[in-house]
């Protein structure tokens, strides 16, 4: 390697390791994240529905037959109280008994406020001696590779190299220009190339660590594998590297404070954290989407992780999502070589 | 564009002009720099001298006027040119967190040749430092590191915008000292400053610069001998009326004569024929002195001539 080129990234190196939050938030945090929404997640199971029922002539009834179903926690609630529990969402239902049966009271729109119907409905017909016709049985699917957890880690992945590339070369460059650094670089012989390809190597040199801190915890702790290639796995995390270091120089290409490139970069991340998939899958939002969607950096590269570490994908199998990482990758380097301003 | 001596000059330049947006900070600037002198743009904050190196350091682009860096043009020879100048810029935050050693192998790699890490730390005088963080150092250490950095490629030129400004009195001698060394192994240097005494003691030659133009060239000497007179006696009334200032400028002995109301200051070449002078047409004004003093001619003296401001206030 050139030996201008080695003392760049060599400095790149050194201004991270001797600035200890930035080691937090590279390595530490994902990790952090992982362990509360892990376990967060996996303590679930299945939640009990809280019902109020409102109190007055049949009530007592009501609570009787509610009150020993599985999963269903019942209260009597006066008029007053069942309308404020509605409202707080304490009770997804309140159920007023009638003369000619019962009412439910609900919003429909409510976090499972259909579930809570259904299961009361279900435990009050049943209750009055309702026979169903189907014998039906349960079996717990608890698959590695298809819980929560499983489509959590790759997730995570993804948006650490997002974030360690946009806020640490984005902030850097920023301060630089600010203290006149640039300028200051500018004004001697070093290859500008050289400069941002500093970036870039010293972000690889940290990468590997990263991803296998995580795949690692993962793995001890919640029992994740990966089930395709490790080699696989790192050519990702290389590519999303390069994807959003040069992401990162190119939204600090022209900002002068740290306040400005704050904005861009949220600009530029926070629909990612939304839309591509890291917390919930992206099917969730209408079919229409789903093409801008898959065409951001950070969903062909989430998706590629998840591939290949929870089915086992090949480079074959993944070959969309690395044709459009690898070109997001040429134009966000490309772009910012040309527009970076290093006054 | 070459001298009659043959070699080209370390700087030329002719007509150089910048402009941001309304304001001109360069007003057509001429400037001829010989190869191992040390020269001076000297003028207040503001008119212009930072402008003009950047421009002539080839970091800013002219409006108008033509450059040549020892003989060679930026448009051309950038490449030539970065590898033959040292460029210490007004205000630069090195790295933090390298350490002095670590941030001139760092510029030193950006150069073909040049002196050895340890010797570059040693003709700063930073070898205490050597491993400590560049937050960890003082003003003047600051400086010096930076002058460092401008060292590592053996520049034929060294070009320092303001090299002391804000150091204490040690600092900025020994600043001087790391310039005249520069100087004595024949390497040219350009600087600006806004101290008359840095210019006086360190430039063979000075440009006096104010609002964007040269308005007084030559050696410190010439220039202070330009005023016509060496001495500069200075007064101010406590009470009563100064006569009026075509009879101060009567007075024997004076060749100049600047202020107003109740402060002046007379340029003269023999104060011991002025001050009697001075003091019996004041009695005989009826007023009363606050403050009397006397002092050789200095630079100070010839800008505050040439624009009827001092150096400080301008």
């Amino acid at each position: 390697m050139r030996s201008s080129l080695w003392q760049l990234t060599l400095t790149r190196l050194r201004e991270f390791v001797r600035e200890p939050e930035a080691v937090f938030w590279t390595f530490v945090f994902p990790i952090v994240l992982a362990l509360l929404l892990g376990f967060a997640f996996s303590s679930r199971g299945d939640q009990d529905v809280h019902v109020g029922v409102r109190d007055g002539a049949g009530a007592a009834a009501v609570v009787a037959a509610l009150e020993d179903v599985a999963g269903v926690r019942v209260r009597l609630l006066d008029e007053e109280e069942s309308a404020a529990a509605l409202r707080r969402g304490r009770v997804a239902l309140v159920v007023v008994p009638g003369a000619a049966g019962v009412t439910y009271r609900q919003d429909p729109t409510a976090p499972g406020a259909r579930e809570a119907r259904l299961v009361v409905d279900d435990a009050l017909q049943r209750g009055a001696g309702r026979r169903d016709p189907v014998r039906a049985s349960l079996e717990r699917v608890e698959e590695r590779g298809s819980r929560y957890i499983d489509f959590l880690i790759p997730g995570l992945i993804g948006l650490n190299l997002l974030s360690t590339g946009l806020w640490g070369v984005g902030y850097t460059v920023v301060r630089m220009r600010a203290g006149h650094l640039l300028k200051r670089y500018m004004a001697t012989p070093m290859r500008r190339w050289e400069f941002m390809a500093s970036f870039l190597l010293g972000r690889l040199v940290f990468l590997a660590v990263e991803i296998a801190a995580i795949l690692l915890f993962a793995r001890l702790v919640f029992g994740v594998e990966v089930r395709g290639s490790l080699a696989l796995v790192a050519a990702f995390g290389v590519l999303g590297a390069i994807v959003f270091t040069s992401f990162g120089l190119l939204v600090a290409s022209r900002a002068r404070t740290t306040e400005g490139i704050a904005g861009i970069m949220n600009l530029v991340a926070v629909p990612m954290w939304i839309l591509s998939g890291v917390f919930f899958s992206y099917e969730r939002f209408p079919d229409w989407t789903h093409g801008a969607i898959r065409a951001l950096p950070l969903t062909p590269l989430v998706d590629g992780l998840r591939a290949v570490i929870n089915e086992g994908a090949t480079a074959l199998d993944t070959a969309p999502a690395i044709a459009v990482l690898g070109a997001w990758g040429l134009v966000a380097f490309g772009s910012s070589m040309l527009l970076f301003r290093w006054r | 564009m070459r001298n009659p001596g043959g070699s080209p000059a370390a700087v030329r330049c002719r007509g150089l002009v910048k402009r941001y947006g309304e304001l001109v900070a360069v007003d057509g600037l001429d400037l001829d720099v010989a190869a191992g002198e040390c020269f001076g743009l000297l003028g207040p904050n503001g008119a212009g001298k930072t402008t003009t190196v950047e421009v002539l350091e080839g970091l800013l682009e002219p409006d108008e006027g033509e450059i040549e860096i020892l003989g060679m043009r930026w448009s051309s020879h950038e490449r030539e040119l970065r590898r033959s100048i040292g460029i210490q810029l007004q205000d630069t935050r090195l790295p933090d967190k390298l350490t002095v050693a670590e941030t001139i192998r760092l510029f030193r790699s950006f150069y073909p040749g040049g002196p050895d890490v340890d010797d570059v730390i040693a003709r700063v005088q930073l070898q205490e430092k050597r491993d400590a963080w560049v937050r960890k150092l003082s003003g003047g250490q600051r400086q010096r590191l930076a002058v460092a950095c401008a060292l590592v490629g053996s520049p034929r030129i060294l070009f320092l915008d303001e090299p002391t400004t804000g150091l204490d009195p040690q600092s900025r001698r020994a600043l001087w000292g790391l310039v005249e060394d520069f100087r004595g192994a024949g390497g040219t240097v350009v600087l600006t400053t806004h101290y008359m005494d840095e210019a006086a003691r360190l430039c063979d030659r000075l440009a006096i610069i104010d609002h964007g133009r040269v308005i007084a060239q030559g050696s410190p000497r010439d220039l202070v001998a330009s005023l016509g007179a060496e001495q500069v006696v200075e007064f101010s009334l406590a009470s009563g009326e100064a006569p009026p200032e075509h009879e101060l400028a009567a007075l024997p002995g004076v060749s100049g004569v600047r202020g107003n109301g109740a402060s002046w200051a007379l340029t003269v070449h023999a104060v011991h024929v002025t001050v009697p002078a001075l003091l019996a047409r004041l009695a005989r004004e009826g007023s009363d002195l606050a403050r009397l003093a006397t002092h050789d001619a200095t630079l100070e003296d010839v800008f505050v001539h040439l624009t009827g401001r001092s150096l400080r206030d301008a």
